[in-house]
Order: structure tokens, then C-alpha cells, then sequence
């Protein structure tokens, strides 16, 4: 059987899910969390791939480049704002949070 | 069942699995080894489509440096995460209902909508006698300049501000001056003092 468009928009679909069921399965754990947002960012890249691969249609990997720019910059705001986090209250635990503001 | 199909399903089977274990696995080191993994075989995907540059990209960005900086981060807090884990299946089940019910609309949406895809008759990306990175710099450099640099803009913007945020201020910063040097004489610094032999100072 040839691999169309299909599979791996199936594959995407199900790395997505597994992302967004890793933010609610680790609710505590913000490092888990910001891993399962990176599988939901890979996941839509492999559906911007897949698009232009079998549109034939170049722009879907440059738009790719740049979702992977954006998931690059926020990860490591994100883990730095942990470690701030971490180093102010000893712990990063998610229910906390909130005291973040002003 | 031909090479392509057989390399597909290879990756996407370990992608799918390592992707489940980066969010069940207990110990945080390990879920992102899994997530190491999963873009390996993500970036094999990449090839496969014929996305060369993407691929290597990928590897080169998140496995040599997103995924560094998530272990750097892991071994570096000191976090107990056995407490952490407290209450991990207690949020099972409404995850995997909302899980559910997102893929199959997902599904729904992809079944109805790539029909109308021809799987054939459309040109290729790449196009002939070109490379994959060769082609993706001839737009990127020229109708997607903005874009591209936005995209430094975006990474310039997130270096400064994780240097801001992690910086931490000195108490005692050792710093020169130049002033305290050009004053200090011979006299400041050197004490000759005589000592008789055998008594010590």
C-alpha cells in the first residue's frame, strides 16, 4: 500500500493528542508539560510537511522553519522562567503559580 | 509492501511509542530521552517526505538544543518528583476523554478533507535537478525575507530574554579598577622586613 497524505496526517493527529493528553495526565509537572507542547508544535510541523510535500507546494516547509523557530524561543523562555521560578520558591509546583502575578 | 512503507510505519510506530513514554514516564531525565527519540524518527519522517533541510534542522534544533537545554533544566532543579507524580492518574480519565474525542474529530476532518487531494498529478516540492535546501533558500531568501527575519527578531527577543530573566546579580563582582590600580604605590603593596636568622617571624 502506498503512504499518502493520509498517514501521515494520522500520525500527526495522534502525536497531537498524545500532547494534549500529557498536559492534563501531568498536571503537577510543568517540565512534562512543556515537553508535551513540543510534541503538540512537532506534530503540526509534521502536518505543514506533509502538506507541501504532496501539494507540491514549497511554503509549507518555510512556514515549518518558522514554527520551529517560535517552538525553539519558547521553549527556552519557558525553562527560564522555571528556573526563576524554581529559584525564588524552592519547588515548581504548577498549583502556585498563580502568586506569579504583580 | 515497498521500502517507503516499511521505513514509514518503522518511524512512526517508535515515534507514536517514545511520544507515549515522554509523557507516562516517572522520571522527567528519561521523558526527555524518549522526546530525543521521537524527534530522531520525526526528522526520519521528514526525509521520507523529502524534506531534507526540515530534517536535519530538527535534529540539529531540538535534539542539539531544545532537548539539551530540557535535560540541562531536569538535572540542574533539585525537585522531588516523586511528590510531583502524586495524583497522576487521578486526572486519567477526563485526559483521555478529552484525548479521544480531539483525535477523532481530527480524523474526521483529515478523512473528509484530504479526498480531495490527488496524490499524483501535482508537481513535486523540490523540483528537479535541485536540492531540498537549495530550493527552500531560493524562497526564503527572496519572498520570504521578512518572514525570515522576523523569525531572527523572534529568536533575538527569547536569547535576551532568558539572559534577563536567569541573570543573577552578584554580591561581591570582581570587577577592575582601573583608578584603585594607577594609585596603588610600591609602598602600599611591598614590606621589606628584617629577620634574624633562627627566630622566624
Amino acid at each position: 500500500m502506498e503512504i499518502g497524505l493520509n498517514h501521515y496526517l494520522t500520525l500527526a493527529a495522534i502525536l497531537f493528542t498524545i500532547g494534549v493528553f500529557g498536559i492534563f495526565l501531568n498536571r503537577k509537572n510543568v517540565i512534562v508539560i512543556l515537553m508535551s507542547i513540543e510534541l503538540m508544535l512537532l506534530a503540526v510541523n509534521i502536518n505543514l510537511v506533509a502538506f507541501s510535500a504532496f501539494l507540491g507546494d514549497l511554503v509549507g516547509q518555510v512556514f515549518a522553519l518558522l514554527v520551529l523557530t517560535v517552538a525553539a524561543g519558547e521553549a527556552a523562555i519557558g525553562l527560564a522562567i522555571l528556573v526563576v521560578y524554581f529559584r525564588n520558591r524552592g519547588g515548581i509546583a504548577v498549583e502556585d503559580v498563580s502568586q506569579m502575578k504583580g | 509492501m515497498t521500502l517507503t512503507s516499511l521505513a514509514f510505519y518503522l518511524f512512526a510506530t517508535v515515534s507514536v511509542a517514545s511520544a507515549f513514554m515522554v509523557i507516562s514516564a516517572r522520571n522527567p531525565v528519561y521523558s526527555v530521552l524518549f522526546l530525543i527519540l521521537t524527534f530522531f524518527n520525526s526528522a526520519g519522517l521528514f526525509v521520507l517526505m523529502g524534506a531534507e533541510f526540515l530534517a536535519m534542522i530538527l535534529v540539529v534544533v531540538y535534539v542539539g538544543a531544545v532537548a539539551v537545554l530540557f535535560l540541562f533544566v531536569v538535572m540542574m532543579l533539585d525537585i522531588d518528583f516523586a511528590e510531583l507524580n502524586e495524583g497522576f492518574l487521578q486526572y486519567m480519565p477526563i485526559g483521555a476523554t478529552i484525548g479521544l474525542i480531539l483525535l477523532l474529530e481530527l480524523l474526521l476532518i483529515f478523512g473528509a478533507s484530504t479526498q480531495l487531494v490527488s496524490q499524483s498529478a501535482l508537481p513535486q516540492a523540490t523540483p528537479e535537478g535541485m536540492t531540498n535546501a537549495e530550493a527552500i533558500g531560493r524562497v526564503l531568501y527572496t519572498d520570504y525575507i521578512y518572514y525570515f527575519q522576523a523569525a531572527g527578531a523572534v529568536l533575538l527577543v527569547a536569547m535576551i530574554g532568558a539572559i534577563v530573566l536567569t541573570l543573577v546579580k552578584s554580591e561581591n563582582p570582581r570587577r577592575q579598577s582601573i583608578a584603585a590600580q594607577n594609585a596603588r604605590r610600591r609602598e602600599d603593596g611591598v614590606e621589606l622586613v628584617d629577620i634574624e636568622p633562627g627566630q622566624g617571624l
